[in-house]
Parts: structure tokens; C-alpha cells; sequence
């Protein structure tokens, strides 16, 4: 054990002390936050889309198109659509599509309806804008039915959803731009985590073995003892940059939310820049589409002063220790793994082809936690499976945390974790063993497997 | 009775997937000598320098270090300079050499003092704060030397020892190992280069295809394969038909003199050729003829070629 605590020292400390770490740990955060202020920038900045409506029926439809923050309508000039589209061609300021009603069109007969516009019009957008005909035009034939304005009117029913989450105790108030910013913010800082130190510890690894002192080494320390000295010694450098990074990003936002308050007051919605990370959760979730009156995430002026407000709601123990232990777990899974790759390759280059067995069940539950999100179904079968399988839980739990996770999920999900870290080790260990003092040698798939059931 | 040895190998088996790397080999290292481990490449000898180092196990059979069997507890009483050297590149001389000492248990105290003793002793202290990829190959050498005897091992294992040293480091590590077994230290060399070591072992054991074939002090085993052979060189005519011995080799030299290999057949001693010589030419010189380990190796490798062959056993490189 005290040998194994000197190479965990060893390896910590010429890590800590280089160069580049400390310019990693102050470069983190504050990437990590311009980008987000980057991010928050393009799209507050973001204008309601103007779409010209050339209407060539009777049905006086554009008055019935209701124009919103996001989206707005005005009449196109010119006397046929060919000059209409010439028109919105030269149109200052510009204009993102123009919207035709043919001659033909009534409200039985919606036909012929189209969508013009320079390239390809996103499917939000098309979305937007269809979701505003059907608006009008079911108005319109609730009109023609009898019903006056007054009555429509009263019939729009300008529903909230209230999402609340059950699995947390007296029933949590769900806060869909948060959870989804936290969600999304957490699956990528394991994923970047495990793959950055994973391959660290592949070409420390591999130095030594290319160094040459690994049989000095193996000659005062088990190979087993080394191999995780390592990992582990690694595993601290990555504390260490984890805790500094969130010393650093909150001394920069507390130190940064009296500028971005000033700007809040001159450019609304105030909601998207409140705090960095909401910001961030703002462009990117598009469940955040959610009008800023959703009380949650509106900051109150007590929250904009505080740009950790957005946490607030949040399971934030679970998700802190959820965190933890899931980003180790997988950390300590993939690092023996791709500590056994630098010990069976002489050559780093030759380490692509066995790290690509390794990085695709990494990016692939990175793409499908992401997916999840984005389909927001943080608990069905599909997040529910990648959060069980060792290889990909550590990702996928840590995706559904914000979203919370009953506890026996967790437990179980930790206990196959652990079970998947052992069994890893195991093989990799064994590896390990015998790579560390081959040389010259051409490393096959089937090689490596020989090598797990060689005799000490 | 000879002292304890400090090392035993009994009966070591040791078989890779695809040869076999010892075959029950035995060996006696005796206490305070300097230990030669010899063969061709591939004969078998790191193998057993890795199971004697506890880098891997024996498939069977016993080393036993003092008497009892080798365990974990060992290693710091073992150096281990390997053929495959190096040191971590980026690491300070000192910190390096203070790592891997106390790795091999000793205290941080206990390190630095000798480490300092020994950096000044091979004049490289103020190269304690460099990293060992800013040193000159040479320096590396020393400081993997100390690296390997810094502990004070009581057995010290050098595997090709002088490959890659330069002659004047080559001189100067001899010298401190011959000072290392003057203070009681074993050394064992391992080399496959014996004219290199030949001098300077007191034992040695041969290896060859798995096997020992040849053991015991360098002394007796000369002995043991003399050919009653002698050079002669003198002045005058020698005859060349003796009942009592046979011309070997015969040189004529400008003004009578000559020189010549002469066997002595059974039952002669070379006091009677001696005798013989006085009596009849001139002699300026007389001396037994005795083989090098080099050949003595060669000889009993033939001799015991027609087992290995019969045994096919595979060559290995």
C-alpha cells in the first residue's frame, strides 16, 4: 500500500506541477464561460423571423395571423407573386420567407399553400409558420360558423403545464430549462473528462514502456500496484482541475453578474442572460422554448444577482454526488482500459486501432444521452438501459440526474458500475501484466486475449 | 561446510506459450562473490534473472534468497540493473533516484543522504536539479547505476552490464562493483559477452537452450577442462616424435628460434617435459595453455549438443 500511495504521489505531483495543467485550469473556465456568453450573445441577439404573406384569396387571411416575439407577418407588395417574390427578394430589411395563398385557397379547400424562400427554410421555422395558419384558419371557420370574435376569443384556452417531479420528496416543481442545461452540461464534462485523463494514462503508460523503466519498475512494485498508482494518481489530478475549475467559473460569474446585469436591463427578454449557464441552456435546449413567464426560470431580481439562482429546484447533492461517483466510476472503468492499450502497443501510433473499440461505446452513449434529452425522455427505456450498462452508464446517469432518478435506479446502476470497474480491471490488469515488458512484438486482438490467461 | 549461499535456484521450470525458457535449472550463489551468469542470447538467463527479481514466477521449483523462499520482503535487498535500461525523461536526477529508492523501501532521510554521497562521488551533483533527458548518455549511465545500488542491496543483479557504456564508464562502474563485493555485496552478471566478465567473476554458471550445462568456481572449472597443453618458445631443435607427448603446433622463427603448442599424453607431468626441454634446447618461456570460459562453453555446448537435438527443443532469440 505505501508503494502504491508513492507512485500515486509521483504521478500526481509531476502532472500538477507542469505547465500545462495550471494553463488548462485557468483556460477551462473561462472557455467554458465564454463560450457560453458566446452562445447566450448569438442567441439573444436572435430577431423575430418576418415572413411576407402575398394573399391572393378571399379569406383576408393575414389579418388572422397573429405576429409573436419570434415571428412576425406583414403584407407583400407587388400586384401578382412574381412580383412579390422580386419584391421580398430585394426586401430591406430582409425578409425570411414569403408566405403565398393562391386564388384557389378557402377554408375547405386548403391546397396550394406555399412556402418561398432563399435556400431551405429550417423545420422550426416551418413549424412556427404552420403552426400560425392552422391558428387562423381554424379561427377563421369558427368565425364562419357563427361565433363572434368575443367568443373565439374566450375559447382560446392558453394552457400551462405545471411539470412536477414525483421521485423527489413532497414533489419538486419541474424546471425544464434548468434540468435540461444541467443535463446537457454534466454528460459533457464526464464524457470530455474520461476521454482527456483516459488517454492520459494511455501515454503515461506507454512512456514508461517506451522509456524503458518498466522493468526497474516492476522489479520494486507489482505491475497491478503500478497500474493503479497511476490511474489513481491521475484520477486526483482530475479533482484537482475539476474543483479548481468550479472555484474559478463561480469567482467569475459572481465577479461577471453585475456587467451582465447592466446588459440585462437594456436588451430584453432578460431571462437569456441572467446567468452564463442559463444562457447556455436557453440556446440549447429546445424544451427551453418555454415563455419567459415560466416562474421557475425567470429571474426574480433577487436571482439575477445571484448566477447560481438557476440551481435552485435542482436535486443539487444528488446531482453533485451522482456526479462524482458516477464520472470516477467511469473514469476508473475506461482508465485501466486504455491503461492496457499503452502497455500491449510499443508505438503510440498503433494505439488507434485498439482505442477504437474503446471510444465507441464512450461517444456513443455520449450521441444517445444526448438524443435523449433532445427527446425528452429522460426516464424511458432507452435512457433507462444506457444508465444500467457499466460501459455507458457513467455518461447516461449522469445525463439523468437533473432530471432525478429514483434511488434504486441509482443503486443499482452504482453497484454494476462497480462490478463493470472490477471486471475491467481484472482483464485489463492482466494485460497489463504482460505488455508492459513486451517489446517488438505485433499486437493482435487475438495476442491480447492469450495474454489474459497467461500464469504469473 | 560453505557458507549459507545467499541464492538458490532448485529445479526452476519456466515456460512461455510457445517455448520452454528454463528446464530445471538449479544454481548456488555463494555469498560476497561476484557471480557470472552466462550464455548465448535467448539461453534462458533473463528469464531466470526475472524470476529471482519477482518480475514473474517460476511455473515450478524454488528460489530461495538466504535460506528462505523469495518473497515480496526480498526486494529491497535486491538491485536490479536491467539490459533494457532508462528513467523517467521529464523527472529530476534527484527526485528520480529519491522515487525509485524509496520504492525499494527506504526512508526519505535515508535517500537523500546517500544520494547526495553518490552523486558526488561520480561527480554529477550539480546535475541533482536537471532532468534526466537534459544528461549526456553517459551521465544517464551513472545515475542508473546509482538508481540500482542506491538501497545498499546485498545482492546486486547487472544484466549485460557494460552494453552501452562507454570505456570510461565501463572502468569506473567495474571499479565500484569490485568496491560493492569488497563491502560484502553479491553481484551477479548476466552477459552473453564472456570474454567481458571472465575476469572479474569468481563463479560462474553456463547456460544454454533452457539448461545449465556448466557451474562451480571459475577456477575449478579451468582446471576441470585443461588440455594438458603448453606453450614453449626457445631457441634450437626440438624433436618432434615423442613417446611422452605430441607436437602440436610448430613455428620455426628467424635465427633458431622457434615455438610450439606441446599435449602431454597421460601420465606425464609438465615438470618431465620441462625436464626434457632443459636438456635439449634453449627455453625462454613456458606456459600452460588455459582455456577461456569462451571455449570451455563451446566445448561442452557440443557436448551436450546431441541431447538438445534429440530433445528439439526450439531456439529461441
Amino acid at each position: 500500500m505505501d508503494k502504491i500511495w508513492l507512485i500515486i504521489q509521483r504521478e500526481y505531483l509531476t502532472r500538477v506541477r507542469k505547465k500545462s495543467f495550471l494553463i488548462m485550469s485557468l483556460l477551462g473556465p473561462l472557455l467554458l464561460a465564454g463560450s457560453m456568453v458566446g452562445i447566450a450573445l448569438l442567441s439573444g441577439s436572435s430577431e423575430a423571423d418576418v415572413v411576407a404573406v402575398r394573399d391572393e384569396s378571399s379569406q383576408q387571411i393575414l389579418q388572422r395571423l397573429t405576429s409573436t416575439d419570434d415571428i412576425r407577418f406583414v403584407a407583400a407588395t407587388g400586384r401578382n407573386l412574381k412580383e412579390a417574390t422580386e419584391a421580398f427578394k430585394k426586401a430591406k430589411p430582409k425578409q425570411d420567407a414569403l408566405l403565398y395563398f393562391p386564388a384557389s385557397f378557402t377554408l375547405d379547400d386548403s391546397k396550394g399553400i406555399q412556402l418561398l424562400a432563399n435556400g431551405n427554410v429550417n423545420l422550426k421555422r416551418q413549424s412556427k409558420i404552420k403552426k400560425a395558419v392552422d391558428k387562423a384558419v381554424g379561427e377563421l371557420k369558427l368565425s364562419r360558423s357563427g361565433l363572434n370574435q368575443a367568443t373565439i376569443d374566450n375559447l382560446k384556452a392558453n394552457i400551462e403545464l405545471d411539470a412536477v417531479d414525483l421521485t423527489q420528496v413532497g414533489g419538486r416543481k419541474n424546471n425544464v430549462g434548468a434540468t435540461t442545461g444541467a443535463a446537457y452540461v454534466l454528460s459533457i464534462l464526464v464524457y470530455m473528462f474520461i476521454f482527456i485523463y483516459g488517454v492520459q494514462v494511455m501515454r503515461g503508460v506507454g512512456e514508461e514502456k517506451s522509456s524503458r523503466i518498466m522493468e526497474v519498475m516492476i522489479s520494486s512494485v507489482k505491475p497491478f500496484q503500478l497500474m493503479m498508482g497511476k490511474i489513481l494518481g491521475i484520477a486526483a489530478v482530475v479533482l484537482t482541475q475539476f474543483a479548481l475549475w468550479m472555484a474559478l467559473s463561480w469567482g467569475l460569474t459572481t465577479l461577471a453578474a453585475p456587467l451582465l446585469m447592466k446588459s440585462e436591463a437594456k436588451s430584453p427578454p432578460a431571462a437569456a442572460v441572467s446567468g452564463v449557464q442559463q444562457a447556455a441552456e436557453y440556446s440549447k435546449a429546445p424544451a427551453a422554448d418555454a415563455p419567459a413567464g415560466n416562474a421557475a426560470v425567470a429571474p426574480t431580481p433577487a436571482a439575477a444577482s445571484n448566477p447560481w439562482a438557476f440551481l435552485n429546484g435542482l436535486p443539487v447533492g444528488t446531482i453533485i454526488g451522482g456526479f462524482l461517483f458516477f464520472f470516477l466510476g467511469g473514469y476508473l472503468l475506461y482508465s485501466a482500459l486504455f491503461a492496457s492499450i499503452g502497455a500491449a502497443v510499443d508505438d503510440q501510433t498503433d494505439s488507434q486501432q485498439f482505442m477504437f473499440p474503446i471510444t465507441i461505446p464512450l461517444i456513443l452513449s455520449y450521441i444517445m444521452s444526448i438524443n435523449v434529452i433532445i427527446n425528452g425522455d429522460p426516464n424511458g427505456p432507452l435512457a433507462f438501459w444506457l444508465s444500467m450498462i457499466p460501459l455507458t452508464s457513467p455518461i447516461a446517469m449522469v445525463m439523468r440526474l437533473p432530471f432525478g432518478v429514483p434511488m434504486w435506479q441509482l443503486l443499482l446502476s452504482g453497484s454494476l458500475l462497480v462490478l463493470g470497474f472490477i471486471g475491467t480491471t481484472w482483464v485489463a490488469a492482466r494485460i497489463y501484466r504482460v505488455g508492459i515488458l513486451m517489446y517488438g512484438k505485433k499486437v493482435t486482438y487475438g495476442e491480447l486475449s492469450k495474454w489474459m490467461f497467461y500464469k504469473g | 561446510m560453505a557458507a549459507q549461499p545467499i541464492l538458490q535456484a532448485i529445479d526452476v521450470h519456466k515456460a512461455y506459450a510457445a517455448h520452454v525458457a528454463l528446464n530445471g535449472v538449479s544454481l548456488d550463489i555463494p555469498e560476497g562473490s561476484i557471480f557470472g551468469l552466462l550464455g548465448p542470447n535467448g539461453a534462458g538467463k533473463t528469464s531466470l534473472i526475472r524470476i529471482i527479481t519477482q518480475i514473474t514466477g517460476a511455473d515450478s521449483g524454488e528460489i530461495r534468497f538466504r535460506g528462505e523462499r523469495l518473497n515480496p520482503s526480498h526486494i529491497a535487498q535486491i538491485g536490479y540493473l536491467p539490459e533494457e535500461r532508462g528513467l523517467y525523461k521529464k523527472m529530476k536526477v534527484g527526485e528520480q533516484l529519491l522515487y525509485l529508492a524509496r520504492l525499494r523501501g527506504m526512508s526519505r532521510a535515508d535517500a537523500t543522504d546517500r544520494i547526495k554521497s553518490w552523486l558526488t562521488r561520480f561527480d554529477i551533483k550539480p546535475w541533482a536539479e536537471k532532468n534526466v533527458e537534459d544528461l549526456s548518455k553517459g551521465m544517464q549511465q551513472k545515475v542508473q547505476f546509482i538508481a540500482t545500488v542506491l538501497h545498499e542491496p546485498s545482492l546486486i543483479i547487472l544484466d549485460e552490464p557494460f552494453s552501452g557504456f562507454d570505456p570510461i564508464n565501463a572502468n569506473l562502474i567495474k571499479d565500484e562493483i569490485l568496491a560493492l563485493r569488497d563491502r560484502g555485496a553479491t553481484i551477479i552478471f548476466s552477459t552473453h559477452r564472456m570474454e567481458s566478465v571472465e575476469e572479474m567473476c569468481d563463479s560462474i554458471a553456463l547456460i544454454n537452450r533452457s539448461r545449465k550445462v556448466l557451474d562451480g568456481p571459475v577456477r575449478t572449472i579451468k582446471d576441470q577442462f585443461k588440455t594438458q597443453t603448453y606453450e614453449v618458445e626457445g631457441k634450437g631443435r626440438l624433436m618432434v616424435m615423442h613417446p611422452d607427448f605430441e607436437v602440436l603446433e610448430h613455428k620455426e622463427r628467424e635465427n633458431g628460434h622457434f615455438y610450439d603448442v606441446i599435449k602431454l599424453h597421460a601420465g606425464t607431468t609438465p615438470n618431465d617435459l620441462l625436464r626434457y626441454l632443459i636438456g635439449n634446447v634453449e627455453v625462454h618461456a613456458f606456459q600452460e595453455l588455459i582455456p577461456s570460459i569462451n571455449d570451455i562453453f563451446i566445448r561442452r555446448v557440443r557436448e551436450t549438443m546431441p541431447e538438445s537435438l534429440l530433445e528439439a527443443e526450439p531456439v529461441t532469440a
